[in-house]
């Protein structure tokens, strides 16, 4: 078996995985890194971020008010020490991402510009133009290109980490090019591969969101916390699901009903000025804004398409000139997803499902319970989003989380000795279930793409904006059932060279996975918070929840479900407020 | 199974590119043309060098240049020419604004403000040897 | 409207065959489908053996850029409804070597990429503390066009002269160098110059300028390289004419 060795090994190239990879490098330029991605970094879905970046420069701006903010508005679940040290690193990361070319938007005297954003009481969130994602991620990627010490595994997927002596040691991956299977051994390895959008059959997440690096985390006995929370984004199109950013909103857009009424201030998120105002009506947090939909459509308000319910949204009048200077990427994709023009059109928006705040349990450094394992981004779940993520926060997760735990992982690998040769045993162990059980295996009766349908199906009427016990139960029988059933489906492609109906089949093995966990974690939780809304319990119960849910695997059993309590440090548990 | 096929080797396929791979696509066809009247260019210094060379000689040898001129094959060559030289001119002038990126006052010089620079030019230009050989 | 509509896919399966060859698929049509949905209908429901890529689905990231009907475009931004009537021909881009079915190598542009040093380039670099570099939106406007390129190499698929000459470091790339010359941030053109005004660089170009045709994100490319031989020249006669001293940029 091929194998290679590195001293940190980065399992996703996107803006985390980056971000950490230059931070290793720059820790100690002796050390060896690596970067393994199923996709070349540049296709990493930071790219299709849109809004913006939030950190703390202005003068009338202070880290106590983000930091409150991101706390209500992740209703009192961010452990607040985590929340405090992003805070306080976000300026410092979001300056150097400047420095190393990243085209901010500016002022006219040439200062970084700041919009607001959802949730947030003082403008902060950074942004290029309205397709942040995309330039921060291609500014990370060529700057990582100056560092010639960091190698790259382009196309190359991983399907399982090597675990021996009780800490984390390595990888095995497929070539994706050939289909030969390696061991890539680490000292340490930190995953940022990302969220699980996919699970869900409308999302706005591309096709690569498959919680891979979760389900590894998961499989290696690590937990899965706050699975159960995923953002719905008010304002996805409808049939696509693709994104129209939060940016509308902060620049003054309205969501309109079927009767053209700025319906959000029916459901205790203010009252409508003609001007955006922070912490209200349009301004309000995601999880809010996606709730009122739902009831709007109960009403019956809401205006029917051949793609579903849709509200509209309203950026008329904004005018031309402000659209294209500040929103051309929305125009861009209105006209050619929608077929028409948001100067002078209302666009059908409906929520959809965006991010997933839970994710693999670490610190604050990115550490999780497997020594030598560590995550970073949306994988992770540190927390600072806990039960509902404001927006602009996450991309500059990646940039503060990306580095503490590069940073960390570097001198964790410092400090260990050689990779134990007990792994190779397993990474062959491995490479002979891709090739017998997977690529070999025939005469199986099921096909990929129904049972990933349907799971997506089951996830979306089960695990929506509102879930109740029946429900969810009925997905997690659901989700089983195709669990079974998954162990019957052979391969059109059995071929070597770049097969990705093999990758459709690991991913979808992942995904049903992270299914499972999602919605015995949502069984568990009996309360409504944040994102997890539930009819059957409609109250935030702070007595009993006041903590997160850690998931661990079961083989051939539900998922063992945990509670840890939150970290409080300044701001005891107090109502969520906006609009007054 | 193909027996060229060497595990984990598997070749990459490069097709050969088609000799008239210009003739495929109208605006390849476009740019070869536009190549080819660097010719017409080449045609018409060497003609205008005949002349000169002609005037130098004399009268008697200047008529029979003008003769040469009159022949039909030749008019009809040289006709042929001009529209090539037109049509040079104008691909040039019309990829102009993309090579010639000017800033005024902070923003960039519109595209059409460039083309329209480069016609008036050549207006100007032709309009003073016009006047200056009407004078003589 | 007809129900269902033809699409001719240039397969390439080297496990199998040596020869690339056309497999015909009928999918169902719709008005709303992007190629990309089709090329999904046929791997999820015909035939999972069929290898492609794509990812964001929106027109960002790059992945999806194939040959249909003979011109680069982007998969998941292109109407079925636009390329009737069937059969619709896709094929993997031009210019780069097929690893399998509409999947090409692009090692070739990655170490172009890398050799171009698209990165902020400094002689001394200012301390995080005393913040941002300052940029005014006019400063940020002389780069920012080139900054847009997504690296989905639908310029290199439409070069000519890059199919013919694969030394050529081709229009991304160029562009890119070209993002970064004109970042008010940056000081690295020097270093660059050598790299680009070498005959596989700039001097290639014969600006066909069919790569700022296709390119999905108004790059403009063609533009980007003439721009930097009129520039590469002036700097030359500078350098002949006035051989002592050229201030640094």
């Amino acid at each position: 078996m091929e194998t290679s060795t590195h001293d940190v090994l980065l399992v996703g190239g996107g803006g985390a995985g980056l971000r950490s990879a230059i931070a290793v490098a720059e820790a100690n330029p002796e050390l060896s890194v690596a970067v393994v991605s199923k996709v070349y970094p540049m296709r990493s879905h930071t790219v299709s971020a849109e809004g913006g970046a939030a950190a703390v420069i202005k003068a009338n701006d202070s880290l106590e008010d983000h930091a409150y903010d991101t706390i209500s508005g992740s209703d009192w679940l961010a452990d607040q020490d985590a929340v405090e040290a992003f805070v306080e690193e976000a300026p410092r990361e979001m300056i150097q991402l400047e420095h190393w070319g990243c085209p901010w938007s500016r002022e006219a005297d040439g200062h970084i510009a700041v919009r607001s954003f959802g949730g947030m009481r003082t403008e902060r969130t950074w942004f290029a133009a309205d397709k942040t994602g995309f330039h921060m991620l291609h500014a990370l990627f060529q700057t990582s290109l100056k560092y010639g010490g960091v190698l790259r595994y382009d196309e190359w997927f991983v399907t399982a980490l090597l675990v021996d002596e009780g800490r984390c040691q390595g990888v095995v991956a497929i070539e994706l090019a050939n289909g030969k299977v390696h061991a890539i051994l680490a000292k340490a390895v930190i995953l940022c591969t990302g969220g699980c959008g996919k699970l869900f059959a409308f999302t706005t997440n591309a096709n690569i969101k498959t919680g891979d690096g979760m389900a590894l985390a998961y499989r290696a006995g690590v937990a899965l916390k706050d699975m159960e929370f995923v953002q719905y984004h008010p304002t996805g199109l409808p049939f696509t699901g693709i994104l129209i950013t939060e940016a509308t909103r902060s620049e003054g857009g309205w969501l309109l009903n079927k009767d053209g009424y700025r319906y959000l201030q029916d459901y205790d998120l203010g009252t409508p000025e003609p001007q955006p105002v922070k912490r209200s009506m349009e301004l309000g947090p995601r999880d809010r804004l996606s709730q009122a939909f739902v009831h709007e459509l109960a009403k019956g308000r809401t205006i029917e398409t051949a793609h579903g319910h849709v509200v509209h949204l309203d950026i008329r009048h904004l005018g031309e000139k402000l659209i294209e200077t500040k929103l051309p990427f929305v125009r861009e994709l209105c006209r050619r997803y929608q077929n028409l023009d948001p100067v002078h059109e209302l666009i059908p928006v409906r929520p959809v499902i965006h991010y997933q705040m839970g994710g693999v349990h670490t610190d604050l450094d990115g550490a999780t319970t497997l020594p030598g394992l560590y995550a970073a981004g949306e994988v992770a779940c540190v927390s600072i989003n806990g039960a509902n993520r404001l927006g602009s926060n996450s991309l500059t997760e990646l940039l503060v989380f990306g580095a503490r735990a590069g940073k960390a992982a570097a001198a964790f690998a410092e400090a260990q000795g050689e990779p134990t040769r007990g792994v190779l045993a397993q990474a062959m162990d491995e490479e002979r279930r891709l090739r017998e059980d997977v690529l070999g295996k025939t005469g199986g009766t099921e096909r990929i793409a129904p049972i990933r349908a349907e799971m997506q199906a089951a996830m979306e009427e089960g695990a929506g904006i509102y879930r109740e016990q029946s429900g969810l139960e009925a997905a997690a029988v659901k989700v089983e059932e195709l669990r079974h059933r998954f162990r019957d489906v052979s391969l059109d492609d059995t071929s070597l060279t770049f097969n990705t109906e093999l990758t459709a089949y690991l991913e979808l093995e992942n995904m049903l996975e992270l299914a499972e966990s999602l919605l015995h974690s949502g069984l568990a939780r009996t309360e409504s918070r944040g994102a997890h809304q539930r009819t059957d319990y409609p109250e935030r119960d702070d007595e009993r929840f006041l903590a997160h849910s850690l998931a661990y695997r079961k083989t051939d059993a539900a998922p063992r479900i945990e509670f840890l309590p939150v970290t409080i440090t300044k701001w005891p548990p107090g109502e969520r407020v906006y609009g007054r | 199974m193909n027996p060229e096929y060497r595990l984990h080797h598997p070749k990459w396929y490069r097709r050969k590119v088609p000799i008239f791979w210009w003739l495929s696509k109208w605006s390849y066809m476009k740019f070869i043309l536009r190549e080819l009247t660097s010719l017409a260019v080449v045609y018409a210094a060497v003609l205008l060098l005949l002349q000169v060379v002609a005037v130098s000689r004399g009268e008697e040898a200047y008529a029979n240049f003008l003769a040469f001129l009159e022949r039909p094959g030749v008019l009809a060559a040289n006709i042929l020419i001009i529209l090539g030289l037109l049509f040079h001119a104008v691909t040039w002038f019309n990829l102009a604004p993309q090579a010639l990126v000017l800033r005024l006052l902070g923003r960039r010089i519109p595209d059409r403000v460039v083309l329209l620079a480069h016609y008036l030019g050549w207006l100007t230009v032709s309009a003073l040897i016009f006047g200056g050989l009407a004078r003589l | 409207m007809a129900d269902t509509v033809a699409i001719e896919v240039r397969r390439y399966r080297p496990e199998e065959k040596s020869e690339p060859y056309w497999q015909r698929y009928e999918v169902p049509f719709r008005e709303e489908w992007m190629i990309l949905d089709a090329l999904n209908y046929i791997k999820d429901n015909l035939d999972g053996s069929l290898s492609y890529r794509w990812a964001c689905r929106m027109g960002v990231c790059g992945s999806c850029g194939m040959m249909v009907g003979g011109e680069p475009i982007l998969t998941c931004a292109s109407y079925l409804a636009d390329h009737l009537p069937g059969p619709i021909r896709i094929e993997p881009l031009r210019g780069f070597p097929v690893v399998r079915d509409l999947v090409n190598n692009l090692d070739d542009f990655m170490d172009k990429l890398t050799a171009v040093k698209p990165w902020i380039v400094r002689e001394e670099e200012k301390p995080l503390s005393e913040g941002e570099y300052l940029q005014t939106p006019e400063e940020l406007d002389a780069y920012k066009q080139y900054s847009m390129c997504i690296n989905c190499m639908l310029c290199y698929a439409a070069c000519p002269i890059y199919e013919l000459e694969p030394a050529f470091i081709g229009p991304a790339a160029i562009a890119l160098a070209q993002r970064y010359n004109f970042d008010s941030r940056d000081q690295g053109a020097d270093e660059r110059m050598d790299h680009l005004s070498r005959d596989e660089g700039i001097w290639a170009c014969t600006f066909v300028g069919e790569c700022s045709v296709v390119c999905p994100k108004d790059v403009d490319p063609a533009g980007a390289i003439q721009r930097y031989k009129v520039k590469a020249m002036t700097q030359w006669y500078k350098s002949m004419l006035l051989p002592w001293g050229e201030p640094k940029r």
